[in-house]
């Protein structure tokens, strides 16, 4: 129904009005990145699930840190060693209160969310013996499914994965009738929400199913941290990864959060220099966590970087941002089925979903469009989407498409930018169905 | 980058779908996006016989397939080899190759896209499989020369 919803756009916008005062435009001037053009078309950034942009506030801290306060941590003993490790270590309780941890000692820096899922595979994982049970879902990012099916080589430990349901939600259901988990499972390791689906997957619920088996649960907060008001202990999980250059903060800075009595238990993964309590020849004693688990120098200004990323999310409100992007996808996904041709994957109301909107485009005479067309034509509007497999081949074989394009919005998108997303599908749709 | 020349290989697909006989036969994908192609070359002595493939991916991986089967069949082995080459030169040199149209054919339309350092993975992907499966045929007819 292209032609009502247009009509519709114009006279009554298919969103609920901004009545909690969210400033977007004001939001924006901390971006500088969002004035710049592509070509001659104003940029419109929709590849935040990718990476976010970086405000300048971030900008500056990581500045004045490596101009101001630079030294080593923890082992520099003068004043700049002094300052610098307190600016680590108070980005570390800035992550901690941000989630909701019970405190910094359950904050473990890592280079991003990858390593830190690596890490609890190496450390939890190596408990694992032949016949036990990993399970993770069909519409994980790579980086939860390749260090468990690792493990499983290494341990001869069995990979087993919730499938989804036609809209694109865990099937729960299926899951019970196959006994997924069971008393053979050991960990379970799912995305709290999907980076192509969007979908918010009920962690409490998995979490309590994984618990009453003594499965230890393992979420993969890559999107969910940036997008939603987070508390750990609400969500019912023993770790977490998620990664900080997708909530404003620098690259090379990822955490992993853990349930402090069980990290206690863990052995380290990388190991090193910071990570001990005494070394000889004859054998080393380890630190306690977090520092058990941060081998070498630390990406210092990274953290530092990351806890202005959390001041800023904090200053804005994550209850405000999480309304916004709700209210983003929202019209996204009303804009988007409203074009023809456009077929979403994943659920099409803005429920229990993220902000990530992925989509298949076709031709009036019925050719697909490659999504690597969709984006470099897009990219040609200064439209920055991502055309792919987005790292989660297994959920594109699962929905039977080699690949998608996918738009993601954040904190700073407008709907301005989703009407010219709209427009851009309309023009690739018809470039390559011949009304040129 | 979108060249006519283009999206009309994408949309005719010169030489698509799979055909017997052939020596070799190999799989490529791209990684990155999942582009893939599963590709049959069929030699006679030194002589590129036929080329045959079913692939899935952009128009510039599907067109760029398709150029390549309409330059190499029919070509000797060195001469496909030689195109084969002069391609991948032109798609690494960032846009500024001045390719020779009497040579490259219609494959000189894809000039443009070795701007985009990201799709140029996308434009060499049939031509490497084409590279692949001769060099396996190659191997094989020996192999079986070797036997008799």
């Amino acid at each position: 129904m292209p032609e009502p919803l247009r009509a519709l756009k114009l006279t009554e916008p298919p969103v609920a009005p901004v009545t909690d005062g969210y400033d977007v435009e004001r939001i924006r001037e901390d971006f500088p990145i969002l004035r710049r053009t592509v070509g001659r078309w104003p940029l419109v950034y929709l590849d935040s699930a990718n990476t976010s942009q970086k405000p300048v506030q971030v900008v500056d801290a990581l500045e004045d840190h490596y101009l101001q306060h630079n030294a080593n941590v923890a082992r520099a003993m003068h004043t700049l060693g002094g300052e610098a490790t307190e600016a680590f270590e108070g980005a570390r309780t800035k992550v901690a209160d941000f989630i909701g941890a019970a405190g910094p000692q359950e904050i473990v820096f890592t280079k991003n969310a990858t390593e830190a899922l690596n890490l609890v595979a190496h450390s939890l994982g190596g408990r694992l013996s032949v016949g036990d049970e990993i399970v993770i879902s069909v519409l994980e990012h790579h980086s939860n499914i390749v260090p468990w099916q690792l493990l499983a080589q290494r341990t001869g430990a069995v990979l087993r994965w919730f499938d989804i349901t036609p809209d694109g939600r865990l099937d729960l259901e299926a899951a019970a009738a196959h006994h997924l988990i069971n008393e053979r499972t050991r960990i379970v390791s799912v995305a709290w929400v999907s980076n192509v689906l969007g979908t918010v997957n009920p962690i409490t619920e998995i979490a309590a199913m994984a618990h009453r088996v003594g499965a230890h649960v393992v979420v993969d907060g890559s999107q969910g941290v940036p997008q939603l008001p987070t508390d750990v202990a609400a969500l019912g999980a023993d770790l977490m990864a998620f990664t900080g250059h997708k909530m404003l903060g620098p690259t090379g800075i990822g955490v992993l959060w853990g349930r402090y009595e069980l990290l206690d238990t863990l052995p380290p993964f990388l190991a090193g220099g910071e990570m001990i309590e005494v070394v000889r020849l004859s054998g080393s004693t380890f630190a306690p966590p977090p520092r058990r688990f941060e081998a070498g120098t630390p990406p210092i200004a990274q953290a530092v970087g990351l806890g202005a990323a959390i001041d800023y999310l904090n200053g804005v409100g994550m209850e405000n941002i999480a309304a916004h992007e709700q209210r983003i996808t929202a019209y996204a996904l009303s804009r988007l089925s409203g074009i023809d041709g456009v077929g979403i994957i994943g659920p099409k109301q803005a429920v229990d979903r993220g902000g990530a909107i992925s989509f298949t485009l076709a031709t009036a005479d019925g050719l697909e469009v490659h999504p690597h067309d969709v984006m470099q034509l897009l990219d040609s509007h200064g439209i920055a989407v991502r055309g792919g497999h987005h790292c989660a081949r297994p959920l594109h074989d699962r929905v039977g498409i080699g690949a998608s394009s996918r738009a993601s919005g954040y904190l700073y998108t407008t709907l301005a930018e989703i009407d010219a997303l709209a427009d851009g599908l309309t023009y690739v749709r018809d470039f390559f169905g011949g009304k040129r | 980058m979108y060249q006519d020349i283009i999206l009309e290989h994408y949309k005719a697909k010169h030489h698509s779908g799979l055909r017997e006989p052939y020596q070799a036969q190999v799989a490529h994908v791209n990684p990155t996006c999942g582009d893939e192609v599963l590709l049959r070359v069929a030699l006679d002595g030194d002589r590129v016989t036929d080329v045959s493939y079913e692939g899935v991916g952009c128009s510039i991986s599907q067109a760029s397939t398709s150029v390549m089967t309409d330059l190499v069949i029919g070509k000797t082995v060195a001469e496909a080899l030689a195109l084969h080459a002069e391609f991948t030169e032109m798609m690494h040199s960032m846009g500024s190759a001045e390719p020779d149209e009497d040579r490259l054919e219609d494959a000189v339309a894809f000039v443009g896209v070795a701007q985009f350092p990201a799709r140029v993975k996308c434009a060499l992907l049939g031509w490497s499989a084409f590279k692949d499966a001769t060099a396996q045929a190659l191997a094989a007819t020996g192999a079986g020369e070797e036997q008799q």
